[in-house]
């Protein structure tokens, strides 16, 4: 019984407390530089892109609110033909960043978008391909990767050997 | 009182005139209530609550109404239609005609009955058929046991109740609510019925359903409880039958154990009003403050604990009055 | 029966196999790579290792691989052994040291044995630093990509390829940790079985190029239990279909037909259903050329003949299924129902079918026809006409070797040890063609005849069997002992098997292989059997309907009476002579075709309804075998595309007729009223109001992803799901994800089993029939008794004429197949049309290789290049038959060839 009046004090003395509500949108919102908010394609430090269509984010959106369409260049690097996330569905989990094995997708501290209409919320690859590399700035997946792509031939890729010559009579 | 003739107050027409002008009084309170309960909240949560639609956020409750008017008035295809409906109706219509025995100030009482009282514990009591029949009529397991945990609570919680009153009426010597004021004049009744002011709240809480004694509809456990299946405004009856009870409640507390509208200087309906406000207040904090309690202590609580101290009560203060005389 | 003990717990297992099928087959996982069901054991990867302890008190053990210790009595191994258990993640950790870092590139992600394996033991960090072995890859033609980088050196491919498929053109170079799997250079693969390393090779090395061109993950992909459509043979597919294409095919294991292997044209012919011949819209000819209209439009002015005067005639299809055929039936009437074969196909087709239907003779599944241990091949190119019947022989005079190597105490899953026992030896095979066949390389003798010399030899060797059978007389001197010999060989088998059939367009042909499995079940051979292959994948499905002959139909042009024409999925082009159904068409009153693609006749048509191709649509079809088997609509095609018995069915309702059907089930139950041959084709697979666990089964695998973003750049609001009325599926990923019935499963997944390889955990032995059992109604069982009469009209032997050759159709497994040559992977490996000629013919008139030359036949010259076959008999020359750019001949014929004269 003390122990509810106690509490009953201690609640109300929390009326001459300092507000600790942010009046957004009149006061800025300080987001946290690991925030989960709108979702980005971003492109290696070579400027190419980097997401290399494994469709690993769309089977771990729990929402599956990812669909993409794989496609590859005359030399067989691979990349999205479309990339489409339906933010109308999207809950921000973050998992299809941690899904991601070439670090191209990735979400960032940005929550303002809100539309009227729905049918905005559905973005393209266009809306969200951007120029930089956003973090792990100096990853590039295909100099590991051991296929071959246009300007990086079969053996060049970082920690590779030279091609196996299979005719050669060394044993 | 007045031997030269009737008042205005006492003519039909000033009946009709007071009759009316609480029942607005009444129902406009509310939203204003509700607007006053998340603020008061926000406040003690260290937040601000609902601050942007008008002045400090007052329309809120008026946008919060146009929506509730607004949305679908839907009944379950597998309720008990008519008693579905019934419910709400019952929780407002007894909350209101509760009020008409209480006095706000000597001139200001629409129906003045010598045994006022007992008819604000007969409302009062009345208002559980509305949660227990919302919860049957319901057809849905989690309403059914919000309306038996309403029955079994409201079994309890009115019998000491009453019996917590017993000391007031014994003091003042009468049911009418004015008189038991008016005998007030010289000592609010809280000083010598002390134990009985702290009982009657407590009761006063559990039969408005509200925290710690919100068993009935307990969102954790029972999903809304008797009101799990009500939207639109059958939904806001019973919130505005919640809150009626509130104000009904700090109205007879304040009436019975802190001198009604007795105070100097200001107006008697002022001094009512305030009186009020601040058990409203202390209901809101009591909201923001406490947990749930867990339902058999809440039952033994008041079996085992309150209906003896409410006996005790009464019969101390028969002793003493006996004593004294 | 013994028993074994695993982990200290008795299990009473299979005698003759090996540890790790018991093991699989009991439900351990234990990590393989070498072996697999159909090619047994090497113990080439060291990953199945287990520990084996002598006896109870045996307490040290010692690691053997489980895939080369046979599951004998008492023996006692530990899986769950943590030194077994380092062991196999040590493996895996070598294996993985120079495996790239390609999984979200790599095709095989998702599906990959590789990765399931590197899971399951445990081993998750490369700790080897030094730089990873690389290799160049492979140009491997239009099936196949290559991407050496990945191999894991398990030998499977190889040993696919060249052991179990008797391809010469891949192998194994190089040494030690630089050992290389490839072709000697860059070039297509030219075994017609190589699309199977795809789902063998248990990583990525070989993956499917077409899917590559619109690649989608194994789990992305929507798919139904399927049935081939590109020959008669109807092998178990699971197609899959994303963004409304069709993206691969995949085998579907059926232990009674295919197995765990498809050949090429079945498994990348799928490509017509997404090409830009099909038809997509109702199309109706207005001022002399075809435009798409509604589909209301359509079906008006066809309702306008079909409550006119004009006798309706309904030209039915090999092609189509027999619901649709029935349904033509039932809206034309019996009378005037026509099967749409060529006259000397139905006549093939009919003797056939009577022959399988009689008693004592048995027409083998598949499965069987691989259990085979002699057989008699008469006519037939089998690894061009029926590749998979090709494959099963070799399987056959393989497996009739393994008792060699019983004797010597090898058991027979040990594949290496069998093969290096009996030294290349194999079972009897006889091959009777008109030209070499693929099969030459493991036969005991093959020889090259006429088809009349073909018939001639069939009928001997019935005669040396059952001196009843008709006998030849003034046979050449080469054939009394080679027919003697066969019979020999077919007389002391166990279980011969005769393999024919109407590819060479003979009669005499079927009938004297129908004499040689009369004259062995005469002879009291118990298991003899006589596998026709059937031309197309519904052929005996019209015929079984009791239709008329396509010529009778095309008479109707020259008795002058009012008709009208609805062609069901066929282009009349390719089996009647052009002048003949150009007449026919034009002197229709209006010519309805119900097809999904362009062709000729659809040209020529009045109104064009957009049929649903095997993917999407539901159906029945009967194989070679008279297996009925059911194909389940894979994806819902846009627009008005539904199937033909669909169309039909809205078109009896249009007109007075009794076709009230609304779904799959109740035409069925109609087709086992009204045809009694077909009486079990309801039971072919569960109705669509069955359900599993109160709920359907799901198309789309749990992992589906994408639901909510498929559509949402036409339309946010997601669509309802489609229905589906005609089966229990449902085109959704919500479902219970059953394998209650194997006619209704398509895909099997197993925790930590993503690859093909999930199949082990349902199957009752690993490598045997499924648990539920295997899908597919036979239609008739071999009847007891023998009473059936030999066929007694025998050809003269061919003679050659001096001006003239006779003109026999060539098949290509690549092109002569009408719709897999649609596809552009399939289209690439099709050979252009030519004239086949002996190289003695060829000198006689002068000609040389690749030179063109005219081929008069029917007074209709062809302009042709010239190719000289060596295998051809003198006076004989080859035709490629069903190529696009020919168009249809009667043949065989004869004709003449002209040498072109130089302007």
């Amino acid at each position: 019984m003390l122990s509810m009046l106690r509490t009953l004090w201690i609640v109300f003395r929390h009326a001459f407390r300092r507000r600790v509500t942010y009046q957004y949108p009149e006061q800025p919102v300080p987001l946290p530089p690991r925030w989960r908010g709108r979702i980005i394609l971003t492109r290696d430090p070579d400027g190419g892109e980097r997401c290399v269509a494994c469709h690993l984010c769309a089977v771990a959106c729990p929402v599956d609110c990812i669909a993409l369409q794989a496609t590859e260049d005359e030399h067989g690097r691979r990349y999205p033909e479309f990339f489409r996330i339906n933010f109308s569905r999207c809950i921000f989990c973050g998992y299809c960043e941690e899904a991601c094995p070439t670090y191209a997708i990735q979400l960032i501290p940005d929550f303002e978008m809100g539309e009227y209409n729905r049918q905005n919320l559905v973005y393209e690859k266009e809306h969200l391909l951007i120029d930089g590399p956003g973090k792990y700035a100096g990853y590039n997946y295909y100099r590991v990767a051991g296929v071959s792509i246009g300007g990086k031939g079969k053996g060049e890729a970082e920690n590779e050997a030279p091609p196996v010559d299979v005719r050669s009579l060394q044993l | 009182m007045n031997v030269a003739g009737p008042s205005f107050a006492e003519t039909f027409v000033g009946q009709l005139v007071i009759v009316t002008s609480i029942l607005m009084l009444l129902l406009n309170l509310v939203p204003l209530l509700i607007w006053l309960e998340r603020r008061l909240l926000a406040l003690w949560q260290d937040r601000y609550g609902p601050n942007r639609v008008g002045p400090f956020g007052l329309l809120q409750p008026i946008a919060d109404m146009i929506k509730i008017f607004m949305k679908e008035d839907w009944i379950p295809p597998f309720a008990d239609k008519v008693v579905f409906v019934v419910a709400p109706v019952v929780v407002v219509f007894t909350g209101l005609m509760a009020f008409a025995v209480v006095p706000f100030t000597p001139g200001i009482v629409i129906a003045n009955l010598n045994v006022g009282l007992l008819f604000f514990l007969a409302m009062s009591s009345m208002g559980v058929y509305s949660v227990a029949l919302a919860g049957w009529a319901s057809n849905n397991k989690y309403s059914l046991l919000g309306g038996l945990r309403a029955s079994a609570q409201m079994l309890g919680y009115e019998v000491f109740m009453g019996l917590s009153l017993m000391g007031v009426v014994m003091l003042a010597g009468s049911f009418n609510l004015r008189e038991i004021v008016e005998a007030q004049r010289g000592m609010w009744f809280c000083i010598p019925q002390f134990p009985g002011l702290i009982m009657f709240l407590i009761a006063g809480v559990a039969e408005t359903h509200r925290v710690p004694f919100d068993l009935p509809e307990a969102e954790s456990e029972l999903v809304a409880g008797f009101h799990a299946e009500y939207s639109g405004m059958k939904f806001g009856m019973f919130f505005l039958g919640e809150y009626l009870g509130i104000t009904l409640i700090s109205a007879i507390t304040v009436t019975l154990f802190f001198g009604g509208w007795l105070g100097p200087w200001l107006p008697p309906v002022v001094w009512f009003a305030l009186k009020t406000g601040v058990f409203v207040c202390g209901f809101i904090l009591l909201r923001a403050a406490l947990p749930r309690m867990r339902y058999d202590q809440l039952i033994g609580f008041a079996w085992k604990t309150m209906l003896p101290l409410s006996l005790l009560n009464v019969l101390i203060t028969g002793a003493v009055m006996l004593a004294t005389k | 029966m013994a028993t074994i003990y695993v982990d200290n717990k008795p299990y009473v297992v299979n005698e003759g196999r090996n540890l790790l099928q018991v093991c699989l087959s009991l439900g351990f996982n234990l990590p393989y790579f070498c072996w697999h069901p159909a090619l047994g054991s090497v113990g080439a990867c060291r990953q199945c290792a287990v520990k084996q302890f002598k006896d109870e008190k045996d307490k040290r053990g010692k690691i053997v691989m489980a895939c080369m210790t046979p599951a004998a009595e008492g023996v006692r191994i530990a899986v769950d052994d943590e030194e077994a258990r380092q062991f196999r993640e040590t493996v895996i950790e070598w294996l993985m040291a120079n495996h790239p870092h390609d999984c979200p590139v790599c095709d095989e992600g998702g599906e990959c044995h590789l990765q399931d394996m590197t899971v399951m033991t445990g081993h998750n960090y490369r700790k080897y630093r030094f730089p990873k072995r690389t290799y160049q890859n492979q140009y491997l033609g239009p099936f196949i990509n290559h991407e050496m980088n990945r191999c894991i050196q398990c030998y499977r491919c190889v040993r696919f390829y060249q052991d179990y498929a008797g391809g010469q053109d891949l192998g194994v170079f190089a040494a030690h940790d630089r050992v290389y799997f490839g072709r000697h250079k860059d070039g297509v693969l030219e075994n017609e079985f190589s699309g199977n390393l795809v789902e063998l090779c248990p990583t990525g090395v070989f993956t499917d190029k077409t899917l590559k061109g619109h690649y989608t993950r194994a789990w992305d992909l929507q798919t139904a239990p399927s049935v081939c459509v590109h020959c008669g043979v109807g092998c178990n597919t699971t197609p899959g279909e994303r963004y409304g294409l069709l993206r691969r095919i995949h085998n579907r294991f059926n232990h009674d037909v295919n197995g765990y292997f498809l050949c090429d044209r079945g498994r990348y012919g799928y490509e017509f259903v997404n090409g830009e011949r099909r038809v997509r819209t109702p199309l109706l000819k207005r001022d002399g050329a075809l435009g798409p209209v509604t589909r209301a439009e359509a079906l008006t002015e066809i309702g306008k003949v079909l409550s006119g005067p004009a006798v309706l005639l309904g030209i039915g299809s090999p092609r189509a299924s027999i619901e649709s055929n029935f349904a033509l039936r039932e809206l034309v009437g019996p009378d005037r129902f026509y099967d749409g074969v060529s006259a000397r196909e139905r006549q093939l087709l009919s003797a056939m079918l009577s022959t399988l239907r009689a008693p004592g003779v048995h027409s083998p599944s598949l499965r069987e026809v691989g259990e085979a241990d002699a057989v008699f091949v008469l006519g037939e190119n089998l690894a061009e006409v029926a590749p998979m019947i090709a494959l099963q022989v070799r399987q056959a005079v393989y497996r009739s070797t393994v008792p060699m190597g019983e004797r010597l105490g090898i058991p027979a899953w040990h594949d290496s040890a069998i093969r290096e026992a009996i030294q290349g030896r194999h079972g009897p095979l006889y091959l009777a063609t008109v030209t070499g066949d693929k099969l030459a390389d493991v036969a005991t003798r093959s020889w090259c005849a006429a088809p009349d010399d073909l018939a001639r030899l069939g009928f001997a060797v019935a005669h040396c069997i059952d001196p009843t059978a008709p006998s030849v007389s003034d046979l050449s001197e080469e054939l009394p002992g080679l027919a003697k010999e066969i019979a020999g060989a077919l007389r002391s088998a166990q279980r011969p098997l005769i393999v024919s059939g109407p590819s060479c367009g003979s009669l005499a042909v079927v009938q004297a292989a129908a004499n040689v499995a009369i004259s062995l079940s005469a002879a009291g051979a118990q298991h003899a059997a006589l596998c026709y292959d059937a031309p197309e994948c519904n052929s005996f499905g019209p015929a079984l309907l009791d239709g008329h002959g396509l010529d009778e139909a095309l008479q109707a042009a020259k008795s002058g009476s009012v008709y009208a024409a609805i062609v069901l999925e066929n282009d009349l082009y390719r089996r009647a002579d052009r002048a003949a159904v150009d007449a026919f068409l034009e002197g229709a009153e209006q010519v309805v075709v119900i097809d999904h693609t362009v062709h000729d006749t659809t040209k020529r048509a009045d109104v064009v309804l957009p049929a649903a191709t095997f993917a999407e649509g539901d159906g029945t079809l009967v194989n070679n075998e008279g297996r009925a088997q059911r194909f389940v609509q894979v994806f819902k095609a846009q627009g008005d595309v539904q199937e033909s018995w669909r169309w039909l069915g809205e078109l009896s309702r249009t007109a007075p007729s009794n076709g009230a059907w609304q779904n799959l089930d109740h035409i069925c139950t109609r087709i086992a009223e009204t045809a009694p041959a077909l009486g079990e084709i309801a039971r072919v697979a569960p109705a669509a109001t069955a359900r599993f666990l109160a709920q359907r089964i799901p198309r789309q695998a749990h992992r589906y992803s994408g639901r909510t973003a498929i559509g949402a750049h036409v339309n946010v609001h997601e669509p309802a799901l489609p229905e589906d009325p005609d089966s229990p599926m449902a085109f959704s990923m919500e479902g219970f994800p059953s394998t209650c019935s194997s006619a209704l499963t398509s895909a099997y997944w197993a925790p930590g089993w993503n690859s093909v390889q999930a199949l082990n955990k349902f199957q009752a032995e690993v490598g045997g029939p499924l648990r539920v059992g295997n899908a597919g109604v036979r239609l008739w069982e071999v009847a007891e008794g023998h009473d059936h009469k030999y066929f007694e009209v025998i050809p003269p032997a061919f003679q050659s004429r001096e001006k003239e050759h006779l003109a026999v159709p060539l098949h290509h497994i690549f092109g002569s197949e009408e719709l897999s040559v649609l596809s552009p992977s399939v289209a690439e490996r099709a050979p252009a049309s030519y004239v086949a000629v002996n190289f003695r013919d060829a000198e006689a008139l002068q000609i040389t290789d690749g030179e063109n030359v005219q081929l008069v036949l029917d007074g209709i010259p062809y302009r042709l290049p010239v190719r000289i076959l060596p295998d051809l008999p003198s006076g004989v020359v080859g035709l490629p038959s069903g190529l696009p750019e020919m168009s249809w001949v009667k043949l065989p014929g004869w004709g003449k060839i002209v040498k072109e004269v130089p302007a």
